[in-house]
């Protein structure tokens, strides 16, 4: 079967900094959920930016097709990338949200890949997107906030409304840089818990970048560590093991106490959060 | 340890050559010099015609206000041209900021646009005023074409400075949904220069009013006319009555926009 996420031969440098990617190959298939790992400067956000073209590779160097389309080859993007960007919900570190506009109206720019160009530009929007926008806030437990703006929520609340721009987008592939870094414990469990249920429950491909091992192994079923923008791990989970996690970190601080077994963990709704679509 | 030993000692005193800031000093001073004969500076002079000035300025008192009426509907009229130029700049202006922000458009879009909006504002209100009352004629509309070339200018550049220092995350968060480059700009730019943009446009509005009192000097409308037809009449009293009418429309104004700017931020 054709891959969802289909990576050839992508490379990319940095002025002189040297290669922030180097010869990446990496295929996700449809309905997985992979965690990208790796210690800062690995190239983990910069893979997930090429993915949907926020970054250009370098030329002469390789691709990256999404859902059979390409996205960017020898460092062009392609032309129809906007319709399938608008297939690709992107979740960033710093929620990326407009802060003077409210909730919804952020929510509803989710829908701007789909609708005509016209209405999008004139910020025309039909009652059916604006319901879809509002199922979305409902699904992550914000539609309380809808008309606030964007600005007065706090930190793990945006995130939550930067998910549900990306539900409206209806996407197919999920792709979340470091959705959880800048939040704190609690936020980030219930962020990750939405994720991990667009995953179970619309069988969403998603893939995700953190820097919490324990996060990724507890979440993902597969996982792919970046050390020096080259793959040096990608297999289950279940497969990490201290010794790998101590070369891929290049540190000796990981050990059988620190990493204890994925626990069996129960989805527990998080408030407001209705499972099923 | 060796090697910190031969690190240089960091003081209180920053480092950095102090004879530079003095070099500094000097060139500044020497421009002041420079410029005192070239601009013919004779502060005496207005110690010695102190008499001329006082019975001068005796002629301006009292004001006459025989003809407010007049003086205020041509009043209205400035404000009017004021209105419509500052209108159409900011019309004008929001594109050609856009092509004129580095971080929106290719450096062979922003460099001929900026240039454009340099030799719109190099160039005065008054020297306009008079190329346009060639051009249209006599009277207010002259005046408006003005204040809207020049401060399409003004406004292109203050508004090009906001939307260069925005926060990029947003406009990446609005492009990742498929958005086209349009787009981004009104959900992902303009939201965020708006607070900016809008102060800058009602001050460029403050000083258009002001701006519109003079370009009827030379014959683009408004009150500048009557300014100007008084003073070269030796009709000092009805020239103070004019300016006392100016005085109170601009203060009134000024207060009024602060306090819509003030409603925005």
């Amino acid at each position: 079967m054709e891959p969802v996420i289909r990576i050839r031969n992508l490379s990319k440098t940095f002025g002189k900094n040297g290669k922030a990617l180097h010869n990446i190959d990496l295929n996700v298939g449809a309905g997985e959920m992979v965690g990208l790992i790796g210690p800062s400067g690995s190239g983990k956000s910069t893979l997930l930016r090429h993915i949907t073209g926020l970054v250009r590779g370098d030329q002469n160097a390789g691709g990256v097709q999404v859902l059979g389309q390409p996205m960017q080859t020898d460092g062009r993007l392609n032309g129809n990338i906007r319709q399938t960007r608008a297939r690709i919900g992107y979740i960033f570190q710093q929620f990326n949200l407009v802060n003077r506009l409210s909730v919804i109206e952020n929510v509803l720019t989710g829908t701007l890949g789909r609708i005509p160009a016209w209405r999008g530009t004139l910020g025309y929007f039909r009652d059916d997107e604006r319901a879809l926008a509002m199922e979305s806030l409902r699904r992550v437990g914000m539609e309380r906030f809808a008309h606030q703006r964007a600005s007065c929520l706090s930190g793990g609340q945006q995130q939550r409304v930067a998910i549900a721009r990306a539900l409206t987008q209806q996407p197919d592939v999920i792709l979340a840089d470091e959705p959880i870094a800048s939040l704190d414990p609690e936020s980030a469990r219930c962020v990750m818990d939405i994720l991990s249920d667009i995953h179970q429950h619309d069988g969403k491909t998603v893939l995700v970048t953190l820097h919490q091992v324990d996060y990724a192994r507890n979440y993902c079923s597969r996982i792919v560590a970046l050390r020096q923008g080259e793959i040096l791990f990608d297999d289950k989970a279940s497969e990490l093991t201290p010794v790998l996690l101590n070369q891929i970190y290049g540190t000796t601080s990981f050990n059988e106490e620190s990493l204890p077994a994925p626990r069996q963990r129960v989805l527990r709704p998080v408030s407001g959060l209705a499972l099923a679509q | 340890m060796q090697t910190a030993s031969a690190q240089p000692e960091i003081t209180a005193i920053p480092p950095g050559n102090s004879w530079m800031k003095l070099f500094g000093w000097g060139l500044f001073l020497a421009a002041l010099a420079w410029s005192w004969g070239g601009a013919e500076m004779k502060p005496q002079a207005l110690w010695n015609d102190a008499d001329n000035m006082a019975t001068f300025l005796g002629d301006f008192f009292p004001p006459d206000f025989s003809e407010w009426r007049y003086y205020f509907s041509e009043m209205v009229t400035t404000v009017q041209i004021a209105i419509w130029g500052t209108f159409l700049a900011i019309i004008f202006a929001i594109p050609f900021a856009i092509l004129s922000s580095e971080n929106l458009v290719p450096w062979w879009v922003c460099q001929p646009v900026r240039r454009l909006m340099d030799a719109s504002r190099a160039i005065n209100e008054m020297v306009f005023a008079m190329l346009f009352v060639v051009a249209v004629g006599l009277g207010p509309f002259a005046g408006v074409m003005a204040l809207f070339i020049h401060t399409t200018g003004v406004l292109a550049k203050l508004f090009s400075e906001a939307v260069e220092a925005i926060d990029p995350g947003p406009v990446e968060g609005v492009r990742a949904t498929g958005a086209t480059s349009l787009q981004e700009i009104i959900f992902g730019v303009i939201p965020q220069v708006m607070p900016l943009w809008i102060s800058y446009s009602l001050y460029r509005f403050e000083s258009n009013v002001r701006s519109a009192t003079v370009v009827g000097m030379v014959g683009a409308g408004g009150i500048g006319v009557i300014l100007w037809e008084s003073m070269r009449g030796f009709m000092f009293a009805q020239t103070c009555a004019v300016m006392i009418v100016i005085i109170v429309v601009v203060t009134a104004l000024d207060i009024a926009s602060q306090w819509i700017r003030k409603r925005f931020i």
